[in-house]
């Protein structure tokens, strides 16, 4: 045997290990397709506690297209490598989940894998999932498959070369999917330890509020720091939050139950649709969430305990309407705006002292411009805030000197950059994300659907 | 003073910066298509259009319409010569006690303009921020679907140009 050849062998033998090892991590088997059980067959009261379930991971507003059946899925979502489509999660045998077992349904939740063994991409937030108990897994399956079946075929992504192949997220979760179950930390509360179970898994906050890497993963060393959602801003939730007044447990509870807050206005964008669905769920666990999200947010020092006060008590006292307006921006504002945010009828249903406007203090005047696009839309059917949005009557130009206004006025920060470009781009994505996004009509949080499975 | 355009014509005005749209309609201009109903943009009963998109008259202030173009009812038509969204809304008896349907009726016709081939749904939506509390929720949107007909069909008279330029 020559020297050339044992090393051709050696190679061979490489090249057959190698291939069999990346076959290994990224095969996954299909699971048998089963016969779409009966409604009947699952237990009322695990459906009603898969239904909570359901409104704490606020599955539907992904799986919800605008004035779309609940669940049939089919909404665009954007990411940087291209736009991916949520599936239909109905009970229907050829196009939802109808001949998912609940081990296939245990398997996607826990590693992102559909029933036939294909790699399901993360902005399904499994790296979060993952840490569901099988006990809440059956629960949710058990919702889902007594839900409404909706004939919905899958939407073709749109992502390019090589974001649409799939065994490239096989590689992804050796990266980034840590299928840890979570632990408890015996030095914290049962209350603190339940938030942290939801928070970190069901609930998904970190998918929108910490922010991602170049590979669309979450930053583990920048956890709660703020990140991206439909061109929204999630604000950071830890000690960089840009609240004017810091947040705290029960003002936390407060706005995570009924939407808002006095302190801290209103919740509106994607938000406005996770505190749709978190009010229909038990008090206690939205009381958990907030003793943990409190300890994420930390004890505020006490320099931003004082300014926090400072506003309080500015915001009881004076007008901040210009006497004689001195920019378009000013004008605009005494004009369009004060005549609700200033008229000193209680929130929600008067504007909030724009003094508490997170959106005003925050680094980039993202969601400030939506807002002002878009207003805040009512719920149907309930008493709730609404703004009217100004996107026919306000040009660009006017806007961005609204904005730059508001910010030399209002907020103590730094004045923003780009704010023209940002005011263009945000016109363009709200009126796709309006088309798109489901209304706030959302399912769980129907009145009329709260006490029953 | 400021030079407001409305259905066409050049008005000057003499109203502070932040007077809302609807009160130099309604009571300088004696337009009164547009009606007062919340006067806090959330009813719909005041809208118009600027620049073609439906507008809430009552929380838009002058200072927004430098150089813009205001387009109300009367601007759409007339008694004895309607436009397509008026003739329509008539034939269909859409009105009952008739106070939103102005507003309806301009948000409507921004919508066709903008989408000639509205389907129900996009109708609903669009609507759906104008409040009514009678009953001819039904032939409001018969009245929609037969306007955007006679458009399509219909020869547009001059006062319809001007409406929509």
């Amino acid at each position: 045997m020559t020297k050339s050849r044992i090393i051709g062998g050696l190679f061979a033998a490489l090249l057959v290990g190698g291939a069999g090892v990346i076959f290994a991590l990224t095969w996954r088997p299909p699971m048998a397709a089963i016969d779409p059980p009966s409604a009947r067959t699952f237990d009322a009261d695990l459906v009603r506690r898969g239904r909570e379930l359901a409104a704490v991971g606020n599955c539907s507003d992904c799986h919800t297209t605008r004035r779309g059946p609940n669940f049939a899925g089919g909404l665009p979502v954007p990411t940087p490598f291209g736009t991916i489509f949520s599936s239909n999660i109905t009970p229907d045998p050829e196009t939802g989940i109808g001949r998912w077992s609940e081990e296939a349904f245990r398997r996607a939740m826990r590693s992102g894998v559909d029933r036939g063994g294909r790699h399901l991409y993360p902005t399904f937030p499994y790296d979060h999932f993952t840490h569901v108990s099988d006990e809440d897994d059956r629960a949710l399956y058990a919702y889902l498959m007594t839900r409404e079946p909706v004939q919905a075929p899958l939407r073709d992504n749109r992502l390019s070369f090589p974001y649409n192949q799939r065994i490239l997220i096989a590689g992804w979760k050796l990266l980034f999917l840590r299928r840890d179950a979570y632990q408890p930390d015996p030095g914290k509360s049962a209350e603190w330890n339940r938030g942290a179970y939801l928070v970190e898994g069901l609930a998904h906050c970190g998918a929108c509020h910490t922010p991602r890497n170049g590979l669309g993963a979450e930053r583990a060393t920048a956890t709660f720091a703020g990140g991206d959602v439909d061109n929204w801003q999630a604000y950071a939730l830890n000690a960089q939050s840009p609240s004017p007044v810091p947040w705290n447990e029960d003002a936390l509870y407060a706005y995570l139950c009924g939407g808002w807050h006095p302190d801290h206005g209103t919740a509106r964008g994607p938000m406005a649709e996770v505190v749709s669905n978190l009010s229909s769920i038990p008090a206690g666990d939205v009381r958990a969430i907030a003793t943990y999200m409190a300890g994420v947010f930390g004890a505020p020092t006490p320099d931003r305990q004082r300014q926090g006060e400072a506003v309080l008590a500015q915001a009881k006292s004076e007008s901040t309407v210009a006497s004689e307006p001195v920019s378009e921006g000013a004008a605009i504002y005494a004009a369009a705006c004060a005549t609700c945010h200033e008229s000193g009828r209680a929130p929600p249903y008067g504007g909030i002292n724009l003094a508490f406007s997170t959106a005003i203090s925050a680094p980039d005047p993202r969601n400030l411009a939506n807002i002002v696009l878009s207003g805040v839309r009512p719920v149907e059917g309930e008493r709730s805030p609404i703004m009217p949005g100004f996107a026919a009557s306000m040009d660009d130009g006017q806007i961005a000197s609204l904005l730059k206004y508001l910010r030399s006025h209002v907020s103590k920060q730094p004045a923003w950059s780009g704010v023209s470009e940002i005011v263009e781009e945000a016109r363009r994505t709200q009126t796709a994300f309006l088309q798109t996004a489901a209304g706030p009509r959302n399912a769980p949080a129907d009145p009329s659907q709260r006490d029953q499975p | 003073m400021m030079t407001l355009r409305v259905n066409g014509y050049e008005y000057e005005v003499d109203a502070e910066p932040d007077t809302p749209l609807l009160y130099v309609l309604r009571d300088d201009l004696k337009l009164n298509a547009a009606k007062y109903g919340c006067g806090l943009g959330q009813c719909g009963a005041c809208t118009v259009m600027v620049d073609g998109k439906a507008v809430l008259s009552c929380v838009t202030p002058l200072v927004l319409l430098e150089g813009k173009r205001v387009t109300t009812l009367e601007g759409l038509g007339t008694v004895s010569e309607p436009a397509p969204i008026q003739r329509a809304f008539m034939e269909e008896q859409a009105a009952q006690c008739g106070y939103c349907i102005a507003g309806m009726m301009m948000r409507a016709q921004a919508l066709l303009q903008r989408n000639p081939k509205a389907s129900d749904d996009d109708i609903r939506a669009e609507l759906a921020p104008h409040l009514c509390r009678c009953g001819t929720h039904m032939r409001i949107l018969r009245a929609v679907h037969r306007a955007a007909r006679l458009m399509d069909t219909a020869e547009l008279s001059p006062s319809d140009q001007r409406g929509a330029q």
